[in-house]
């Protein structure tokens, strides 16, 4: 037990990350309210985004920016631009996937004037459009 | 429920009289007709049960803390975070590192991994903001005539606020500080491959300065030099650019071609080959994009 | 220089990218519509040409993306059963389209039809992309340009019920894109790699030294739920019915025919090339997916037997018909992968031709897609009764049509293992009994005589929609539709006969996968 946690605290992030993550699904699963759901995914995002940059990175070095031109760079000099690269592109996704969803739900809220997604539920079932 | 009644039931369901569900509704009446004679029966919309509540809520946070619970255990195998040696350090990163900058001609190594090594992602990416846009077009984008009467009653008051309040301090703020921000995103767009930034940020810096912008003097003054052809057009233009620049460059590196382009002197504005112009491309699609959301959440059209 | 035929993955991915850019200036639909047949028909024929050409040469090869090769650049990889499979996609596409032609008119403002080619456009690259595709992350970029492009062409037909849909087709879809997301960044972590050939390499080592072998099991299972969620495996199949339900016929017949087949085949990729089936066997996923499997063949069809709106209906049995490929999936042996992508293709061909038959027959019956209403519909509108007949009798295992040959190979399959085979014998049994129950009713129904809503409106009962002029019931049947009915049925019926050779070819492109 005391090793798990040990372990646990040397990989503070990363259980950091991982318990985001769980707020973020609990959020999705229990909130009725649309745009809290939407935040609740953005969370989960959010996680693994924190997740990956975590693994590029290790202390004492730079940002993967080159300090200077001529000189040659070295692998030890910079941490790994790979996950960077990725969180980028994970984010502009996650973006575009939340403008979509927040303009689902403003569409649904101009019709049925409520956010819970039980009771629009409810009117499509009764109402029909 | 006796077997006879049971068999009733089934043999009037092959008959076609009932679906199974009809069992479970209070007034069930198997009539003497063929096939699905009934008239389509009301779906309930009644609350769920409270106990169907409950065992949902319950069930969720069970889910929730075991995934929470593997998930940690997973982290306390996981390499070490922070320290030299990790699986990640491997070729790969270390070309992207060392050659990067030969290779690409970006002095930020991101930039150069996104839009050289790893171009076809962030085309993707690309793509899939302008896909966006145009599904928020499909569901937001409101004629005149579409509108639901209060709300177009209500967007016509805005304006007329907008119009008729004199928020001096605001317009003035706004005539003073947007085109401050717009040259700040434009300096970090075309500066992308030598300083953090890039085109997604700059982008998004444009934009928020245009939306800045339209909210103090209000979207018609926007639309004077940005309506939604103006949009049209400079979303095409800049994703045709990219596609067809990187097409061709995918097309020489598959075809073991050498590339014409040249690289130019590490360090100056104009160098890293493709990359710059790339930058500019996808700077005003994320610009354009950003601005076009808020347009249309906002107004439904612009 | 390359030889010019391993271009045509590429080529036919930009095609249909700028094909969908250039459709935002378009605002003529039927230009736009004419452009997005043009390059579902281009990409058929090419994809086509190219099958051809890997069968004959059983070669399969590797296409840069960039002047980088495999651990530092993006690549596609194209072998035979991928060309394969992307020109049959295609040209069920191709026929979705022409055979909801009407409705898409009826169903989308004259506006956003543009639009609405636009998205069938970029969901289209996203199909190849994902079929193509060598490299995870390219894999998860286009995985969301596919089902943003989905959500997108379910809500187009703008009412109450498809917003609903989206909705929760979107939440789900993004949860399923999440987990992959997080599979994906574990991986990343404890290999170090994107590309599917140095993921296999890394998995291989990782396997033998025993290292990591926690988050590799974890990791595995969330790619696989993540890919579960977005095709709709039992349990996660809530947002399935609404979408694929309330959506205009072709949306139903594209996201039912072909969406949840992209996710599916790209699953089966990465079990082949990263994972190598003896190292997945042993993470004990398949038997999972087996099991999920069983349950989903007899639950999907008891929902559908539940159902009285006839889309809602044939939603509900693409649950079951999911069941099939997984069922296939989760044997975990070469036979079982034949099966499954039997099934993959078969399914390809008839739940097309059963939405697009089920269109026709609900437009002429007022658009009123509650089965009572559709009595005599067949009497109607002759050709779409025989494709829903046609389509039904495949799904409930008729011999000479498709279904009938899955169900068969999966029974096939099935004999080389252990504590599996009595289950999926019994299921397959039990699951043709469920489903000649729910398809039955409903050709008998649209076969007998009768006009429900044209009694009522002669008695009185109901007002007409329009009221001045009067209902007509005469429509007369769109060509397009039936070109796309029949060579529908032609495509079901050649799954059904010719099934030696088509098995043969996916065997032979499975080896080379």
């Amino acid at each position: 037990m005391k090793e798990i946690a040990s372990l646990l605290a040397q990989n503070h992030i990363l259980a950091a990350s991982v318990i985001l993550f769980g707020i973020g699904f609990v959020n999705l699963l229990l909130q009725k309210n649309l745009i809290r759901k939407i935040i609740g995914l953005n969370i989960m995002d959010t996680a693994i985004f924190l997740l990956l940059t975590s693994f590029g990175y290790i202390e004492g070095r730079y940002a993967p920016i080159l300090v200077s031109t001529t000189d040659p760079a070295q692998v030890e000099q910079y941490v790994n631009p790979i996950p960077t690269g990725l969180v980028l592109t994970g984010i502009v996704v996650s973006v575009s996937c939340t403008a979509f969803m927040l303009a689902l739900t403003q569409r649904l809220y101009l019709r049925y004037h409520t956010l819970d997604i039980d009771a629009i539920l409810m009117m499509v079932r009764k109402g029909g459009n | 429920m006796s077997a006879k009644e049971l068999w009733t039931r089934f043999a009037a369901w092959v008959n076609g009289e009932a679906a199974p569900a009809a069992r479970f509704e209070k007034e069930y009446q198997p009539k003497h007709s063929p096939l699905f004679r009934r008239k389509p029966r009301e779906v309930s919309t009644g609350q769920p049960k409270t106990y169907e509540v409950w065992f949902y809520r319950v069930s969720a946070v069970l889910a929730s803390v075991a995934l929470i619970g593997i998930l940690l255990a997973t982290v306390t195998r996981l390499p070490l975070h922070g320290t030299p040696g990790t699986p990640d350090q491997n070729e790969v990163a270390e070309r992207y590192v060392e050659q990067g900058l030969e290779e690409t001609g970006a002095v930020n190594l991101v930039s150069g991994m996104i839009l050289d090594y790893r171009a076809f992602d962030t085309f993707g990416e690309s793509c899939v903001l302008f896909l966006t846009a145009m599904s928020v077009f499909v569901l937001l984008w409101n004629d005149k005539h579409s509108l639901p009467p209060k709300l177009e009653a209500e967007r016509k008051e805005d304006d007329i606020i907008l119009a008729e309040e004199e928020m001096h301090l605001l317009r003035h703020a706004a005539h003073f500080l947007t085109p401050f921000i717009l040259l700040f995103g434009i300096y970090v767009v075309v500066n992308g491959h030598l300083s953090p930034g890039g085109g997604f940020s700059g982008g998004i810096i444009i934009g928020s300065g245009l939306i800045f912008y339209a909210t103090a003097c209000g979207q018609k003054t926007v639309s004077r030099f940005f309506d939604r052809k103006a949009f049209y057009i400079l979303n095409f233009i800049c994703l045709a650019i990219y596609a067809g620049a990187k097409s061709y460059s995918f097309f020489l590196g598959a075809n073991h071609m050498e590339n014409p382009i040249p690289k130019g002197i590490p360090g100056a504005i104009l160098s890293g080959g493709l990359i710059l112009p790339l930058n500019i491309c996808v700077g005003l699609v994320v610009a354009c994009t950003m601005y076009a959301f808020y347009a249309l959440f906002n107004k439904g059209d612009f | 220089m390359l030889p010019f035929y391993q271009n045509i993955p590429f080529f036919c991915i930009l095609l249909s990218m700028v094909g969908g850019v250039i459709t935002s200036l378009i605002c003529s639909p039927r230009w736009a519509l004419r452009l997005h047949l043009g390059i579902l028909a281009i990409c058929c024929a090419a994809n086509a040409h190219l099958a051809c050409i890997l069968f004959r040469s059983g070669e399969s090869f590797t296409y840069m993306l960039g002047h980088y090769p495999a651990p530092w650049g993006n690549e596609l990889r194209a072998g035979p059963l991928e060309a394969m499979l992307c020109a049959l996609f295609a040209l069920v596409m191709f026929l979705c389209v022409l055979g909801g032609l009407e409705d898409i008119q009826h169903d989308i403002l004259p506006k956003k039809l543009p639009l609405y080619y636009l998205m069938l456009n970029l969901l289209w690259s996203s199909m190849l992309v994902m079929v193509y595709t060598n490299d995870l992350f390219t894999a998860y970029v286009f995985i969301e340009i596919n089902t943003i492009a989905s959500c997108a062409i379910v809500m187009a037909k703008d009412t109450g019920h498809t917003n609903m849909a989206t909705i929760r087709y979107i939440i789900m879809s993004q949860l399923g894109s999440g987990l992959f997301l997080l599979a994906l960044a574990l991986l990343y972590g404890i290999t170090g790699q994107l590309l599917f050939p140095s993921l296999r390499q890394a998995i291989g080592l990782l396997d033998t030294t025993g290292n990591y072998a926690l988050p590799l099991t974890v990791l595995t299972g969330l790619m696989v739920l993540g890919l579960a969620i977005k095709s709709a495996l039992y349990p996660f199949h809530a947002w399935l019915p609404g979408a694929h339900g309330n959506a205009t016929t072709a949306s139903s017949a594209i996201l039912s025919g072909l969406v949840l087949k992209g996710y599916i085949i790209l699953l089966i990729k990465i079990l082949y090339q990263v994972y190598t089936l003896p190292v997945a066997e042993k993470s004990h996923i398949f038997d999972v997916l087996f099991v999920l499997a069983v349950i989903a063949m007899v639950m999907g069809s008891w929902y559908a037997m539940k159902e009285n709106h006839l889309k809602r209906m044939i939603a509900y049995s693409s649950v079951a018909q999911v069941g099939y490929i997984f069922l296939g999936i989760g044997m975990g042996t070469a036979a079982g992968m034949t099966a499954a992508i039997f099934q993959v293709m078969a399914h390809a061909f008839t739940k097309p031709l059963l939405f697009v038959s089920a269109g026709e027959l609900i437009r002429v019956s007022g658009h009123h897609k509650q089965l009572y209403y559709l009595r005599g519909a067949a009497h109607r509108a002759p050709l779409a009764g025989v494709g829903f007949t046609v389509g039904g009798l495949s799904m409930i295992g008729l011999p000479l049509l498709g279904g009938f040959v899955t169900k068969l190979f999966l029974a096939q399959a099935s004999l080389e293992l252990g504590w599996q085979n009595l289950l999926a014998f019994g299921v397959l049994a039990i699951s043709s009994v469920l489903n000649a129950l729910y398809y039955l009713p409903v050709i008998l129904l649209i076969w007998t005589h009768g006009n429900p809503l044209k009694e009522e409106l002669d008695s009185g009962l109901r007002q007409a929609p329009c009221r001045s002029k009067p209902m007509d019931f005469d429509l007369p049947l769109p060509p397009s539709f039936a070109v796309a009915a029949v060579c529908l049925m032609a495509g079901v019926v050649f799954l059904g006969v010719f099934f030696n050779p088509t098995a043969d070819l996916i065997h032979q492109g499975l080896a080379l996968l």
